[in-house]
């Protein structure tokens, strides 16, 4: 997070309102400003109605604010571009196209199929999706349509790439094993990555910064740094402390009426866990 | 190959028994024929070769059989089958030209409809490809007009806007009823018909193209924005591609609307094909070249079908599993 003028992505002032059909209004987004730096994991969570998801779509250019400015590298987010990946919840493969050919989706668009023909191969390899390159959607599993949506996402190589719950459907052990995926891939490639989900572990796991949302407006309540050193533990004691906050934070976000949270500097760090 | 598990298709295989009263019922349909004597005068030689070359024909799938368990299943299955059919022939064949109880004209036996038809057997094949080659001229021409529309009002407000209501409006109304305006239209019966049987399937496929497209998910077309497509793209390889199964819908509706639109404008003003051949054949009251085209267009319209069926399954082979 940096307030200088020069941030890789730079939201100011974000309101964003829905009408239903009857008129009535939902503000999803409520003067927001946020910051995001150039190869920053950053994750947004937050109970539901709490604009994350709204945001990202700004964020991709799927959908703008009503007021307020978004920019990335100085220029104004308009619609969206290969430059921003963007992965849904339900993968949303084309259905008609094999594991290769959804891959390669991006490059086609772009006309440049040819040139980078073997890149296909090579992203295949990174999801770990070897031998199942000419199955089509319906006979390859959930995680693995994830995995496809991811390198499909990934191989205009986009300067961000943007998560929408990308786990939320999965049973636990593919969620655990695909965050380490993208872990890795995100280490490997340097992209930026913003992450929405409602999985507080998740967050903690894979981000450098959490963004802490509050829901009827849509604010950002708080945003957590992540100082986990070396190799995410998430039965380590700094990772369950943080844990504890966070979910602090969001009972106090979901409007329970609970004690304000101590704040992350007066809790025990390194201690017995149980303690806190 | 015996499994405990049913299938849902062939679900009769363990009827080894009826297979082989399949094949005695054929033999005696064709016994029947040989050995009573014949009321009619009827040359029944075609027919009994017929029955013949039925019975080996079984005989020497059950005997491919014994190399292919599916094959056998299959026979099995349709056994019971086979046998009401030979029993039905012989049935008839005693009725009408061992008997004349069922009488001629207009109730030929199965050995007068089988002489008729290798008796008139280049009318016959001229008549159907004659009628082939409208009804593909005419659906082929139907189609591309379907899909060029369906594509256009699925995918621009304007020409949704202009062109949908007449399409809901005229579809509506049944291909044959145009035509007095099509033979006022046209030089020649051929070009009317391909008019007929164009704007019988143009307004099926065209709805079905145009409703698939509409029914894209949202999703998809996000997707593909986020990785760089255009509006060419996202119409000719998102919506399009989405609405393929929806085409085969629309192409299947309007084979069916073709068919009967290809009989009927035959039968009214054309001079050549199955329709002006039954039409023809009526009027001397020959009944048994009626039914002979009947068959043959049974025969022409399900080898037709099955081969729309094949190709469906085969391009919608990335559907097997979500439908089903």
């Amino acid at each position: 997070m940096s307030n200088g003028q020069s941030s890789f992505i730079e939201i100011r002032q974000i309101n964003r309102v829905y009408f239903d059909t009857t008129g009535r209004q939902t503000v999803a987004l409520q003067d927001v400003d946020l910051d995001i730096e150039k190869g920053e994991f950053i994750s947004f969570i937050g109970p539901s109605g709490c604009g994350k998801t709204t945001l990202l779509r700004l964020i991709a250019g799927l959908d703008s604010p009503q007021s307020g400015t978004l920019k990335m590298e100085g220029k104004p987010v308009g619609k969206p571009s290969h430059e921003r990946g963007y992965v849904f919840q339900q993968a949303a493969l084309f259905p008609w196209k094999t594991v290769e050919d959804n891959i390669a989706t991006g490059l086609k668009a772009r006309n440049i199929y040819k040139e980078k023909k073997g890149d296909v191969a090579k992203y295949i390899d990174m999801i770990g999706l070897n031998g199942f390159e000419k199955a089509y959607p319906h006979e390859i599993s959930g995680g693995m349509a994830q995995r496809v949506a991811i390198a499909r996402a990934l191989i205009n190589e986009p300067k961000v790439l943007l998560l929408d719950e990308p786990l939320g459907a999965l049973d636990a052990f593919t969620r655990i094993d695909l965050q380490n995926t993208i872990r890795k891939i995100w280490e490997a490639t340097g992209t930026t990555i913003a992450l929405v989900t409602h999985d507080v572990d998740e967050a903690i796991f894979m981000s450098d910064h959490i963004v802490i949302m509050t829901a009827r407006p849509g604010k950002i309540s708080e945003i957590v740094d992540v100082k986990l050193t070396g190799e995410r533990d998430r039965n380590d004691n700094d990772f369950i402390v943080l844990r504890r906050y966070v979910l602090d934070k969001l009972h106090l976000a979901g409007g329970h009426d609970k004690p304000q949270p101590v704040p992350l500097e007066d809790r025990v760090i390194g201690g017995d866990g149980e303690a806190i | 190959m015996t499994s405990a598990v049913e299938d849902p298709v062939y679900w009769k295989p363990r009827s080894k028994g009826w297979f082989i009263a399949a094949v005695a019922a054929v033999f005696m349909a064709l016994a029947v024929d040989v050995l009573v004597p014949d009321v009619q005068g009827v040359d029944t030689l075609p027919y009994q070769i017929f029955l013949g070359a039925a019975a080996v024909a079984l005989l020497a799938l059950w005997g491919a059989s014994a190399f292919s368990a599916s094959l056998r299943k299959k026979l099995y299955h349709q056994a019971q089958f086979i046998f009401a059919v030979g029993i039905t022939l012989a049935v008839w064949d005693l009725l009408s030209t061992k008997s004349n109880i069922l009488t001629l004209p207009f109730f030929p036996g199965p050995a007068q409809i089988i002489k008729v038809m290798v008796r008139e057997r280049v009318l016959l094949l001229v008549s159907t490809a004659y009628s082939m080659k409208l009804f593909f001229v005419g659906l082929i021409t139907g189609t591309t007009l379907g899909l060029v529309t369906g594509v256009l009002i699925g995918w621009y407000r304007q020409w949704n806007y202009w062109l949908f209501p007449v399409i809901k409006i005229t579809g509506v109304i049944p291909a044959v009823a145009w035509i007095p305006i099509a033979i006022v239209l046209f030089p020649d019966s051929f070009t009317a018909g391909v008019f007929l049987i164009a704007i019988a399937s143009w307004f099926s496929v065209a709805f079905m193209v145009s409703s698939g497209i509409t029914s894209t998910p949202k999703a998809y077309y996000e997707v593909a924005k986020t990785l760089g497509a255009k509006e060419n793209f996202l119409l000719f390889k998102i919506a399009v591609p989405n609405a393929v199964p929806n085409i085969f819908t629309g192409v299947s509706t309007a084979t069916g609307f073709s068919f009967l639109t290809l009989i009927v404008s035959e039968m009214v003003g054309a001079k050549a094909g199955l329709g002006w051949y039954i039409n023809w054949a009526k009027g001397w009251s020959a009944y048994d070249k009626v039914y002979a085209s009947i068959i043959i267009m049974a025969v022409a319209f399900s080898i037709i079908l099955a081969v729309l069926t094949l190709s469906r399954n085969y391009i919608l082979r990335w559907q097997r599993g979500i439908l089903k």
